[in-house]
């Protein structure tokens, strides 16, 4: 589904990503790890296609095509979903209000006719419920005075409703606290399936534990310096990142 | 593709004035200049009594002696007085009974601006009174209207019909020598609209104007005058959009609101003149004087949407005269390109336990400048009086400008007053995220501003606020390439 190969880019003209390569297929869930500035961020930015980043080698596909000239709208369109670690705040505009734009345009984009509004509700209650979100936090300001958890949640419930192919959630677990963890983790695991893919970028092996990836892969430096299956996880918890950057260094 | 600060300003920029055309109908303009035998000409024409012409006369009188004021945060070239017609007519049948026999070139423009008549006439409640240069060409609905005892009639009309209620309240609220905009108004107003609402008659439906500059070189100096008498309730609409044009239109207009004791006028505006091209070329001179008085216990309300003309100088007032009356006043300003707007509001505590609420919103982009000037003034006797004002700024790019100026004075201890201010940007991180989630960055513009100016759009009546809601999108978006 996702295909990564040899990415290179760039930031103003600092290079941050040097060569990754990564694939993900339909179905699976693979977790990204990695201390702090060693490219995470970077590289779901990349595959949304934020454009102060500069791609100098290598590429994105995904479903087998090059993702280059695609707009994130685009993007977004066939399927690509990110959970920012800091999501914005759009003041006035009500989470419902935003959604119903952001689902209606997708709609658009593959030649639909609009979501009819009893649909759009049934879908609301559905997924609302199932992420434990109160109605009347759909009808306050996206994330504006929203707490950390709510924020992230928020994401989660907007990847409810836009079922992608691919989600990206980035440092989704950070602010949250364990029951809230547990139940975006659930959430997550309620949409995941055999034709979507989830790439987990998280700091910590905490989100793991609940979101049990089938591969994880570590970033140092721009580039994945190890990959494994989620015992990977569990010994980076236990020895931190440095045997790796020591390993790498060598 | 992702956009930057850079491409976002461009595509501001890319966006033209959509309503750019210019309908050819015959009219009958005077010759260019002012004197006092124009002044008694512009009488004449309109078949006005002696002491209207008189009023005019004097007002003309007052504005030779007045200045061009220069307090205002706007630059532009000052208009020549003498350069500019004062009085221009559509030359057929100004009075029609029905659409057919409104000539097919005016209402193939009001088709082209989206304002089909029949629709209108369709849309339940609005009930309008048309002003295409100067003069009323269609008046709709006037009959259930008359029923109620309601008057909903062109100025010139009810000077002839109505001497006694026009003469009581011409000048009262907007004197003749208020300013110097309001002085030429006074003395050379080609038409307006005039609205009576007898005592304790709740107005059935929303009373709505088209306003159109449309004759090369006129100027338009419209005046309204809307009594609201004792008990009773308006709701008043005034929308305008003006044809694209090389050189400057001015635009003078004044608006009295007289709300009787427990009397409530709600008037709404969306203004939509030819802004200028994008090198600030053209476009029309906004400048008007709009103000009401409340009596006791009665309650004004302007809610304005204020997208075009290239130099805006507009403070729609409250005299809150009465006890326990109410001023309100909300705002949305938009600036592109090289548009200049000084708009706010005035709101004169004279009761005791008056109130008064301003919400501002202004956004600017391109080149433009916009200001917020507001007064709250309470006087020694106005017990208890109670302010809130808040005034909101939104930026895009980093070119623009946005300005507030409030004045507060207080001459009474009890006085609540409360100002809050805020300036925020439209953020590269707030159009990608819209972007990641699949709203293209045109929409993801009019998503973020419409939210902005949410509180404001939420005051206008549903008609209004689809159109004003479109302008706005219209005011800021190019086409996405």
């Amino acid at each position: 589904m996702l295909k990564i190969k040899d990415l290179h880019a760039k930031v103003e003209d600092k290079e941050i990503l040097k060569g990754i390569n990564l694939e993900l297929k339909a179905g699976e869930v693979h977790a990204i790890m990695g201390p702090n500035g060693s490219g995470k961020s970077t590289l779901a930015s990349v595959i949304a296609g934020k454009e102060e980043f500069e791609i100098t080698k290598g590429g994105v596909f995904f479903e087998n095509e090059d993702l280059e000239d695609t707009a994130p709208e685009e993007r977004a369109h066939k399927g690509i979903f990110l959970s920012f670690q800091y999501p914005v705040e759009i003041p006035g505009v009500s989470v419902t209000n935003f959604m119903k734009t952001a689902i209606n345009e997708s709609r658009k984009a593959r030649g639909m006719e609009e979501m009819p509004a009893n649909e759009m509700l049934k879908l609301i209650r559905e997924k609302s419920e199932m992420l434990d979100i109160d109605r009347k936090f759909l009808s306050r300001s996206l994330n504006e005075g929203f707490s950390g958890g709510e924020k992230k949640r928020n994401e989660i419930f907007q990847m409810a409703m836009l079922e992608p192919k691919l989600a990206i959630l980035d440092e989704t677990d950070s602010g949250l606290d364990i029951d809230a963890l547990r139940i975006v983790a659930n959430g997550v695991n309620k949409l995941s399936s055999k034709d979507n893919a989830v790439l987990v970028i998280t700091h910590y092996q905490r989100l793991l534990e609940y979101i049990v990836p089938d591969f994880v892969h570590v970033l140092h430096d721009g580039k994945i310096v190890k990959s494994g299956d989620k015992a990977l996880a569990l010994e980076l918890e236990e020895k931190g990142y440095d045997w790796l950057k020591q390993e790498s260094a060598v | 593709m992702a956009y930057t600060e850079e491409e976002l300003k461009k595509e501001l920029e890319t966006k033209e004035y959509e309503y750019g055309f210019y309908t050819e109908i015959e009219s009958e303009t005077f010759p260019k200049g002012l004197n006092e035998e124009i002044v008694v000409a512009i009488s004449k024409k309109k078949e006005e009594p002696d002491w209207m012409t008189e009023w005019r006369l004097e007002s003309f009188r007052y504005w030779k002696q007045m200045v061009e004021p220069e307090w205002a945060n706007v630059h532009y070239t000052k208009p020549d007085f003498q350069a500019i017609s004062y009085y221009s007519a559509p030359n057929k049948k100004p009075k029609y009974n029905s659409l057919d026999e409104v000539d097919p070139e005016l209402l193939s423009t009001f088709e082209r601006l989206g304002i089909s008549l029949d629709e209108q006439k369709k849309l339940a409640g609005v009930a309008m009174d048309i002003v295409m240069d100067s003069v009323s060409v269609a008046t709709t609905f006037k009959k259930t209207l008359a029923e109620k005892g309601i008057i909903f009639c062109s100025i010139s009309e009810a000077i002839k019909e109505h001497p006694e209620l026009v003469k009581k309240y011409i000048g009262t609220v907007v004197p003749q020598k208020d300013n110097f905009y309001a002085a030429l108004n006074s003395a050379v107003f080609s038409d307006g609209s005039f609205c009576y609402i007898p005592k304790g008659v709740h107005c059935p439906m929303e009373l709505s104007t088209y306003f159109r500059i449309n004759q090369a070189g006129t100027g338009q100096f419209e005046r309204t005058l809307v009594i609201a008498d004792e008990g009773s309730y308006v709701s008043y609409l005034e929308g305008c959009t003006a044809p694209s044009r090389d050189e400057n239109q001015l635009h003078a207009a004044v608006v009295e609101l007289i709300a009787l004791d427990d009397a409530e006028i709600k008037y709404s505006t969306v203004q939509n003149w030819f802004p200028g091209d994008k090198s600030g070329k053209g476009g029309v001179y906004n400048f008007v004087t709009k103000r009401g008085i409340c009596e006791k216990n009665a309650k004004i309300s302007w809610t304005q949407v204020e997208t075009g003309s290239a130099v805006t100088w507009k403070y729609p007032s409250c005299i809150l005269k009465g006890d326990n009356s109410i001023g309100e006043f909300y705002s949305i300003a938009v600036t592109n390109n090289h548009q200049q707007a000084d708009t706010g509001t005035k709101m004169i505590h004279l009761g005791k336990n008056t109130k008064s609420t301003i919400i501002s919103k202004g956004i600017s982009a391109g080149k433009s400048q916009n200001s917020y000037r507001g007064l709250v003034q309470v006087n020694s006797r106005a017990e208890n009086a109670r302010n809130f004002s808040q005034c909101d700024s939104l930026l895009m790019g980093n070119e623009c400008g946005a300005h507030t100026f409030p004045y507060i004075e207080a001459k009474n201890k009890t006085a609540q007053i409360e100002h809050e201010a805020t300036t925020s940007k439209i953020g590269e991180d707030q159009i990608f995220y819209c972007n990641q989630r699949g709203i293209d960055t045109e929409k993801a513009i009019a998503l973020i501003v419409n939210g902005f100016s949410k509180e404001v759009l939420n005051k206008l009546p549903m008609e209004f606020a689809v159109e004003a809601q479109k302008l706005l999108e219209i005011s800021l978006e190019g086409s996405v390439g």
